[in-house]
């Protein structure tokens, strides 16, 4: 071999290798443009005007055919009483489906826990829900394909395809998947999949009196909640995770979890 | 070449055969990558139809236009008090299917509803702290609240 063909061969065999496979990829339009269509559900909860009086919870459990009284609940409300000593109390008793009604803390198993009301720096009740997100770590670990992703941004969980295995229980990191005590599948909320495809708002927004809770698309920048999320100071829960989560909130403290 | 050779050969391609055959008959012919791709889109596109068709319970948007057409009067004292903002299913219960089947709707008419937001919770930095509180264990326990207290009209000049 001369040199000069040594040198040509391993220029074209270095350019060759680090060539990406991806780069050979042929890029349907169609999948580009389902990647972005005109509708994303997402979900604004502003925290100020929360009360804690739980008709959400109630409501979606109704809706949603979830065991009013089993422990379990797609929804929930978490309370937040921080003291002034800087100690961070925070409950859900039974999701807050009853609301909250005594300034006493749910400890668990510890009991009730009392707090004198000079004690108290900030309290403040803060909803929860799935958070729809565009990398929901729930979806890749299903081994079945049972739970996935619309092309509208929802995760849903195909109740004859799921084999109960649990693995997206434990990926999600903001806990919003349950066992479903009759169907025995994993369960979450589908922001009220079958009401907002017929134009309805999700049960949770319908119930709350305050309007803590708003549903709306986020692609359409008109539209009320991305109007809020475009000009206003908004968060989202355990950004670190790089889950991407949907649901944004007005009023997020450092304590909330 | 011997049998010795072929016959685990043959074994092998049956039994790919075989699980081709099931998965044939067992995994629905709608199952495919969604527009999520792989990752995020593997599923069964039939159950984002099953959801749609999920019953609807609750129709809040208009439920005060909508029990209005009836029951104008109840409404007519709601406008005018706070528990305007409360919609009438939230404690009439989910009423979708009521004007077909009137018996079927049962009042909630329990001291907890009442509590819910009447509690008094001295939380300065909520809502909550700005709505009228009782505490439940003193103020008359046991006794339903709207013994006394009219839920449409719950102003307390009026009582």
């Amino acid at each position: 071999m001369k040199r000069r063909d040594f040198l040509k061969n391993s220029i074209v065999l270095v350019a060759g290798a680090s060539l990406p496979f991806a780069a050979l990829d042929w890029i349907d339009p169609k999948e580009l443009l389902a990647a972005r269509p005109d509708l994303r559900w997402g979900f604004l909860v502003d925290t100020h005007r929360c009360v804690g009086c739980g008709f959400c919870v109630k409501a979606c459990k109704k809706e949603n055919g979830i065991p009013y009284d089993a422990n379990v609940t797609r929804t929930w409300v978490e309370r937040y009483v921080v003291l002034k000593d800087g100690k961070v109390l925070a409950d859900s008793p039974k999701g807050a489906r009853d609301g909250f009604t005594t300034t006493a803390i749910d400890r668990g198993a510890e009991g009730m826990e009392k707090v004198r009301d000079e004690d108290i720096a900030k309290a403040f009740f803060v909803p929860k829900l799935c958070n729809q997100c565009a990398k929901p770590p729930c979806v890749q670990v299903c081994p079945v394909g049972a739970t996935y992703q619309t092309a509208d941004g929802v995760v849903l969980v195909d109740r004859s395809w799921c084999i109960g295995c649990g693995y997206c229980i434990m990926a999600c990191p903001y806990g919003v998947r349950f066992f479903h005590p009759v169907y025995h599948v994993a369960d979450k909320c589908t922001f009220c999949y079958h009401r907002i495809t017929k134009g309805m708002k999700t049960a949770c927004v319908g119930a709350c009196p305050f309007g803590a809770r708003q549903i709306g698309n986020l692609r359409d920048p008109a539209d009320p909640i991305s109007r809020v999320i475009l000009t206003q100071r908004v968060g989202v829960l355990k950004d670190a995770f790089g889950t991407e989560p949907q649901v944004y909130y007005l009023g997020l403290s450092k304590e909330v979890r | 070449m011997k049998g010795h050779v072929w016959r685990p050969f043959w074994v092998v391609v049956g039994i790919v055969a075989l699980i081709l055959l099931v998965r044939f008959f067992v995994v629905p012919s709608d199952f495919g990558i969604g527009s999520r791709g792989y990752m995020y889109g593997w599923h069964r596109a039939g159950n984002e139809q099953d959801w749609k068709d999920f019953p609807v319970s609750y129709r809040f948007e208009n439920s005060r236009e909508d029990c209005g057409q009836c029951h104008d009067d109840k409404v007519a004292a709601l406008a005018s008090s706070p528990h305007v903002i409360i919609k009438c299913e939230n404690c009439h219960g989910p009423a979708l299917s009521h004007p077909d089947h009137p018996e079927k709707l049962t009042v909630n008419r329990s001291r907890g509803l009442c509590v819910r937001c009447h509690a008094a919770l001295p939380y300065p930095t909520s809502g909550r702290s700005r709505i009228i509180g009782i505490d439940p264990a003193t103020h008359n326990p046991g006794v339903p609240c709207v013994e006394c207290h009219n839920p449409h009209h719950p102003n307390l000049e009026d009582m």
